[in-house]
């Protein structure tokens, strides 16, 4: 698998990280070498096989609709890095 | 013997006995860690807040019935402690204090633990070597100028150097199984769902698992029947079928153990080998049947490994934006460049591998042929093991390919590193329960491992069988060179 760096420029805006430009060249290098080698699965015969997820098999299990006590929001905010008294604080996201 | 020198075990009667004190043992393992500041495996240590809470412990206390109340231990720094940093070993949780505890904490607590710490370990837990701190690389107490393994290298380091009596580490693609095989200790991945994931910090939800370090099987054997069993946080965890301790025997008569063949072949080095087999004559001599048998479909795991890993990670990892917790590039205008600077800046190089790796897997069009791919290849491994212990009641391989790197060998190759978790990943792929124990050492002095593998749910008898093999040696007794004396 080749990776053109048109490539790693998507998958890093995807990612919401822009790596210096002096990172880019080295990254691309090191997913491609990574890739390569994930190649040998192709040789891997997997016709007819259903993916799997999980390996033990879960089941729905319900139970009954009652309130429990979760985290205080004070705490909560406390960990973050600019709150307010009641939210998390951003840039404005909206016009 | 030095208190360090003691398994928890012993320290948990030596405490009950009157022997010394829940404070006395907190000291012992403080001085141990200052006389190893070098080892750097701690991130936060929590000396003062440990004291107090040793104080309060009283004999006939609550959770005093537990063998290991008053134990001084330690928690990889991935796994949420309510009040005490918690980083992942990366600058974008900044000094994060999580406001809760994660279940298999909250259940030491009530058992009556005494954290010493938090854990130095590679960052965000991706790593073979604990070199990808934010904090610093862990060095090994066998030889400071190697590596520890990883990625909770900073928990069988501590143990290793008697600064704590066990760790509780997180595994999700060796990460418990082969720093302890790095630093001449017993580690333990049980079955995927046997403690909650509760409070550990996600890395690939469908393959983490918590899981003990210590000096021995019986240890581990302990430390599970603290921390395992349902919580209703973790809807993957499952009903516990304990306790393990008092079932450990070392009866390993007429246990079937076979030896994948792939596991031994090209790049295991000579005298992994040689002592990996010697552990299985041990095992014979014990009167279990050894025998080779072949598995192709383990040649599949790290590739399979690393793109379920990194696909996870890239969505577990989107929750750090610098808006809910830890740190906040600087100066941004809009919520984009919010996201993108501090992630950008706060991620160290290894992290941001695996998210552009995972998120390619998962973009249109590499989909099917990576993502899906190693799904499939998942469900085959799972076969291949579901057929082992059709015949075998374990499987017996090296945990690493060789024995402990020196700084910085490896982490200029990522491909390498990937390449030399071949024998632990397939482990967490099928949800299996794997355990590490020392079994040797090369001739240069450093820690060799051998890892024994159980069919699901199969936690008991690996443990057993690592309990037998313990009775007969004293590997996992040896400490670093000059014993504490660093």
């Amino acid at each position: 698998m080749k990776i053109a760096q048109e490539i790693v420029d998507y998958v890093s805006a995807l990612s919401r990280l822009s790596l210096p430009e002096g990172e880019k060249a080295a990254m691309q290098r090191e997913l491609e070498k990574i890739l390569q080698y994930m190649d040998v699965l192709e040789g891997l015969d997997t016709a007819g096989v259903e993916p799997m997820s999980h390996v033990i098999p879960l089941e729905n299990i319900m139970r009954e609709d009652r309130v429990m006590p979760s985290q205080d929001r004070g705490e909560l905010l406390a960990g973050a890095p600019v709150p307010d008294q009641e939210a998390f604080l951003t840039p404005k996201s909206v016009e | 013997m030095e208190w360090s020198a003691y398994t928890a075990l012993e320290l948990g009667t030596a405490i009950k006995e009157g022997a010394l004190s829940p404070a006395q043992a907190v000291q012992a393992g403080l001085d141990a860690a200052g006389r190893h500041t070098h080892l750097n495996s701690f991130i936060t240590l929590a000396g003062t807040r440990a004291l107090e809470r040793a104080q309060q412990l009283r004999p006939g206390g609550a959770g005093a019935e537990s063998p290991l109340y008053g134990v001084p231990m330690g928690v990889k720094d991935n796994i949420c402690t309510k009040g005490i940093k918690t980083t992942c070993a990366s600058m974008i949780l900044g000094d994060f204090a999580p406001p809760y505890d994660a279940a298999a904490v909250e259940r030491l607590n009530q058992a009556g633990a005494v954290c010493l710490g938090k854990l130095n370990m590679d960052e965000f837990a991706m790593g073979s070597t604990t070199e990808t701190s934010y904090y610093g690389p862990v060095r090994n107490p066998w030889d400071p100028g190697r590596v520890p393994g990883g990625s909770s290298g900073g928990a069988a380091a501590a143990v290793a150097a008697g600064e704590i009596w066990y760790a509780i580490g997180s595994d999700t693609g060796g990460s418990i199984r082969q720093p302890a095989a790095f630093c001449g200790v017993t580690g333990m991945k049980p079955t995927y769902g046997a403690v909650s994931r509760y409070g550990l910090i996600a890395y690939a939800s469908s393959l983490d698992q918590v899981g003990p370090i210590a000096r021995s099987a019986a240890d581990c054997a302990a430390v599970l029947d603290v921390i395992a069993g349902r919580d209703r946080r973790d809807s993957t965890s499952l009903e516990y079928a304990g306790p393990l301790l008092p079932r450990l025997t070392g009866e390993v008569r007429g246990m079937r153990i076979g030896l994948p063949g792939q596991c031994f072949g090209d790049g295991l080095n000579k005298e992994v080998r040689a002592a990996v087999l010697a552990a299985a004559e041990i095992l014979k001599s014990r009167g279990a049947r050894v025998e080779e048998f072949s598995m192709p479909m383990l040649d599949y795991g790290v590739p399979a490994y690393y793109i379920i890993a990194c696909a996870e990670a890239s969505s577990n990892l989107a929750r750090f934006d610098g808006v809910k917790y830890g740190w906040r590039a600087e100066g941004c205008q809009d919520l984009t460049e919010l996201y993108t600077k501090t992630r950008t800046q706060g991620f160290g190089p290894e992290v941001k591998r695996r998210i552009l790796l995972g998120t390619f897997v998962l973009s249109a069009g590499y989909y099917d042929a990576y993502y899906k791919k190693a799904l499939q290849a998942k469900a085959l491994i799972k076969s291949a093991f579901d057929l082992a212990f059709q015949t075998y009641d374990l499987l017996l391989t090296p945990v690493t390919p060789t024995t402990a790197p020196k700084l910085g060998e490896t982490l200029s190759d990522p491909l390498q590193m990937y390449l030399s978790d071949v024998y632990t990943v397939p482990v967490n792929l099928a949800g299996l329960p794997g355990l590490s124990m020392p079994c040797g050492f090369d001739s240069r002095g450093l820690p060799i491992g051998a890892q024994l593998i159980g069919p699901l749910l199969g936690d008991l008898p690996v443990l057993n069988a690592a309990h037998a093999f313990q009775l007969e040696t004293d590997y996992h007794r040896r400490m670093p060179k000059g014993g504490d004396a660093l």
